[in-house]
């Protein structure tokens, strides 16, 4: 191919690979590891059940995390209110997949 | 440079109570947050209405704001006065995001005001630099076969006099096939640099698709409208279809109908597993343009007892 492809920056897609953990989350988001650990007890994010003690979340934790970090912050809203906006996305984006789908 | 009235922004009267800025911003940010909001230019609506309360939301930078007098209106082009922020000291709390302001705040507050996140977090991972966050536009073309593609990214960045600035930065980056709508490339390294001997940062890229005149994305999953003639459907055929591999021969059952979903297993986005192709059918009507035609179609009527409205019961 062109040059260009052969000096072009390779990137893997992160959420086939990553595994994460508290630390890992609370580094890429830049906020405190408490913080990580109150969306999970807020059931903000969840846990990936696997057989250690330390807890572990799917690549996709990350654009979770920092949408309900947006939301917390921009829209001053508290832990129930970012968990309740985050569920109602939710559902609002399904209905919309359903239309977008059927058209 | 222009003046900002940041009463104005957010819609609320110069001698307003705290409590009432507060509203105001809550009742705009919910409007227009660029997460929540399907209005048009939410996001930089958002970033008016943000530079706004972050200074009137905080005394010491409201009352300086409210110095500079009431001359002065929206637009208008302003100096600030040689004396200005004496006296001041901007100490700067609460929201705030790496994206840069207008240059009237900058001027007014100077980067240092503002409270941006993540400034802390050398306490957290010392050593280390920040991970950068991106969103960008991709063709689909990009995932269904992967490929280099100049991205354009607006990175924030300390220049030389210390100020927080919004910068652009080209990147040829090589599209992983197979990635899916909300998913990142991670490109390690790419993020912040620190001085000395620390690991720099690594850089997300957010990817989201622009439309395809063919196909439409649901995750790993392709939608394809594939118009058939009427006699296609009823009688059955095998047509020809686009796929993102190729053209393909695609069987249509004979009593097919408009709507109709038929899927090519593993022919959607190539992930891990790959997507599925649907291919909706559509019954296109030929033209009644010419006597052949009409005859045609009035020897269909003749021939067949046909009610399509016998569900609406008439």
């Amino acid at each position: 191919m062109s040059s260009s492809e052969d000096q072009a920056l390779a990137g893997a897609i992160f959420e086939e690979t990553a595994l994460l953990t508290v630390k890992d989350l609370s580094r890429m988001c830049a906020v405190d590891e408490r913080h990580i650990v109150e969306f999970v007890e807020e059931g903000v994010l969840s846990v990936v059940e696997i057989d250690t003690a330390e807890w572990h979340f799917t690549g996709a934790a990350l654009r979770r995390a920092r949408l309900a970090l947006r939301l917390e912050r921009d829209l001053e809203l508290n832990l129930a209110g970012v968990a309740l906006a985050l569920e109602l996305m939710e559902e609002l984006h399904a209905l919309r997949r359903e239309l977008h789908t059927r058209r | 440079m222009q003046y900002k009235d940041y009463y104005e922004v957010l819609g609320v009267a110069r001698g307003a109570e705290a409590e009432a800025v507060k509203r105001a911003y809550r009742k705009l940010a919910r409007k227009y947050h660029p997460d929540v909001s399907k209005e048009k230019n939410a996001e930089s609506k958002f970033k008016e209405v943000q530079e706004a309360y972050e200074v009137l939301r905080d005394p010491e930078k409201r009352a300086a704001y409210d110095q500079l007098g009431q001359g002065h209106a929206a637009g208008q082009d302003f100096r600030p006065p040689p004396d200005w922020g004496a006296g001041f000291e901007f100490s700067g709390a609460g929201a705030g995001d790496s994206a840069a302001y207008s240059d009237f705040f900058e001027s007014l507050f100077g980067a240092r005001a503002r409270s941006g996140s993540g400034n802390g977090r050398g306490a957290f991972h010392p050593g280390r630099g920040e991970d950068h966050h991106a969103k960008v536009l991709l063709d689909l073309d990009a995932t269904l076969r992967g490929g280099a593609r100049q991205l354009t990214l607006r990175v924030p960045e300390i220049d030389a006099e210390g100020r927080l600035v919004s910068k652009e930065r080209v990147l040829n980056v090589q599209v992983p096939k197979g990635i899916l709508a909300g998913q990142h490339i991670r490109l390690a390294g790419q993020g912040a640099r620190v001085p000395g001997e620390g690991t720099p940062g690594d850089l997300f890229i957010e990817v989201e698709f622009l439309p395809h005149s063919l196909y439409r994305a649901d995750g790993r999953d392709l939608y394809l409208d594939l118009p058939v003639a009427p006699w296609e459907a009823a009688l059955g055929a095998t047509v020809k279809t686009p796929t993102p591999a190729g053209t393909v021969d695609l069987k249509i059952p004979a009593g097919s109908h408009a709507g109709g979903k038929l899927r090519l297993k593993g022919r959607g986005i190539p992930a891990a597993p790959p997507g599925d192709l649907y291919v909706v059918l559509q019954i296109a009507l030929p033209a009644a343009g010419d006597e052949k035609a009409k005859a045609a179609y009035a020897a269909l009527a003749a021939a067949l007892p046909f009610n399509p409205r016998a569900n609406l019961g008439v």
